[in-house]
């Protein structure tokens, strides 16, 4: 997972031979470009690698790009799109008028670089706790709850037929999942099976409207300056099903970083999420079910905690960082009775 | 019969040692690394500290809203097949106060700073 369990050797040799299937690359993908400069490897994103650079030449300023592509080898989990699909939904996007980085190029096997995608490279802050505390985004903090209405309007707007093939979830299809996931723990956690047997109760029977879904809209995957959004990131987990997905996970008291008043991600306030959407044209905004998928938000994460401990028991991740995330599922639960069994 | 100290206080002992010694030596990534370390260790010292006690009420208030005997794994598997079943709901007042109380004593000792937990506790 981390460069750093690898020899360092074979880290030298496969920087070489990228760094020149990159550079051939982008002189295609930007003519123009003579060389590249400060190429890093970003941190943040565990299953995929994000590389950012800068491509110089005769262009009129150093070009600021991005590679995000699959390690070699990487065997993506079932439940994400697929990075292929990843950038075409940026794209989609983009020309909705969602803030996103403009895909320049998807990767083909005679690029060399395995798996991803060259996009432009935007800037802006993505760590939560700074666009919550820090002064420089004091003016747009609560302006924005009422851009990412909007923004997910755009989103839920995108026409269906234009979609690639993306998986399809529904509440009741996606609690058999993660019933089994919980089920193969095994330690009973009765707050678990309390907001189990409420979420299938309430477990949306009529035919609700489908849409695209981006399936993890929250603080820390959208990248925002002093103005505002910039960027919607992390399209991994897009699906179709409810849109009313959405706006309940930017609810999920896991986004709050601590601003646990302020519903919509620690900034913000659900009249203003609910105000955005409407504005941008998306159609009926159902507060009951934004709090039905927070608290299956809550629920899911939770669950996820499992997973961070499945692989820390089996031995496949025995780092103290990921002992210390499993032992997190708590904090969901607490939410989860906030949420179902207020004091 | 383990002498003294115990293990919280020697488990104490090296976590104060690590932020207060080793952690202002470090920088980048070891930095980091560390205080994660720190912060396992710290949760360690708490269970330590507040397991025994925090166990024995779970186990105490489960028999009386079960009424039947068992050890905890037990109990926790029988409560947790009456909730699925549907034959013990949130309707019941026990059931919401042993919930509340349980995680509120998990909280206490895998994230004390967490802050619903802040604000559940001054309820």
């Amino acid at each position: 997972m981390t460069p750093k369990s690898a020899p360092a050797a074979a880290i030298e040799t496969d920087a070489d031979d990228f760094g020149t299937a990159l550079l051939m690359l982008v002189r295609r993908a930007i003519p123009g470009t003579r060389e590249l400069g400060n190429l890093v490897r970003l941190s943040g994103g565990a299953s995929q690698e994000t590389w950012a650079f800068d491509s110089t030449g005769t262009l009129p300023l150093p070009h600021r790009m991005i590679l995000r592509r699959s390690p070699p080898g990487y065997i993506a989990p079932f439940r994400t799109a697929g990075i292929e699909t990843e950038a075409q939904l940026m794209q989609l996007a983009y020309d909705a008028g969602v803030p996103s980085p403009l895909v320049r190029h998807v990767l083909t096997p005679s690029d060399n670089l395995g798996r991803g995608f060259l996009m432009d490279r935007v800037e802006g802050e993505t760590i939560p706790r700074k666009i919550l505390r820090d002064k420089a985004f004091a003016d747009i903090r609560p302006k924005l709850a009422f851009q990412l209405g909007g923004i997910l309007a755009r989103i839920h707007a995108i026409d269906k037929a234009k979609l690639p093939e993306l998986r399809h979830i529904t509440a009741a299809s996606e609690l058999a999942e993660l019933k089994n996931a919980y089920k193969k723990d095994g330690q009973p956690r009765p707050v678990f099976d309390v907001a189990f047997r409420w979420l299938e109760e309430r477990a949306p029977k009529d035919a609700i409207r489908e849409t695209l879904v981006h399936g993890d809209f929250r603080n820390g995957n959208l990248m925002i300056g002093p103005d505002g959004v910039r960027a919607v990131l992390d399209w991994e987990l897009a699906h179709t099903g409810d849109p009313m997905e959405d706006l309940g996970w930017v609810c999920v008291n896991s986004w709050r970083f601590g601003n646990i008043d302020k519903p919509v991600g620690g900034f913000g306030e659900i009249a203003d999420l609910a105000e955005g959407y409407r504005t941008a044209g998306g159609e009926t905004v159902d507060l009951a079910r934004i709090k039905y998928w927070e608290t299956f938000g809550s629920l899911r994460w939770g669950v996820m905690c499992l997973g961070m401990l499945a692989r820390f028991t089996s031995g496949e991740d025995r780092s103290v960082e990921r002992a210390v995330i499993s032992r997190r599922a708590s904090e969901n639960e607490i939410d989860l009775l906030r949420l179902l069994a207020p004091r | 019969m383990q002498d003294n100290p115990q293990p919280q206080e020697i488990v104490t002992a090296v976590s104060v040692m690590l932020r207060d010694t080793i952690l202002p030596q470090l920088e980048g990534r070891a930095t980091f690394d560390l205080r994660v370390a720190i912060n396992a260790l710290e949760l360690v010292a708490r269970q330590l500290t507040h397991a025994d006690s925090s166990s024995a009420a779970e186990r105490a208030r489960l028999k009386v809203l079960l009424g039947t005997e068992g050890d905890l794994t037990a109990l926790n598997h029988a409560l947790s097949r009456m909730i699925e079943a549907g034959t013990l709901t949130l309707d019941d007042p026990g059931l919401r106060e042993h919930l509340w109380a349980t995680t509120m004593d998990k909280l206490k000792i895998d994230q004390p700073n967490y802050a619903a937990y802040i604000t559940e506790l001054r309820l």
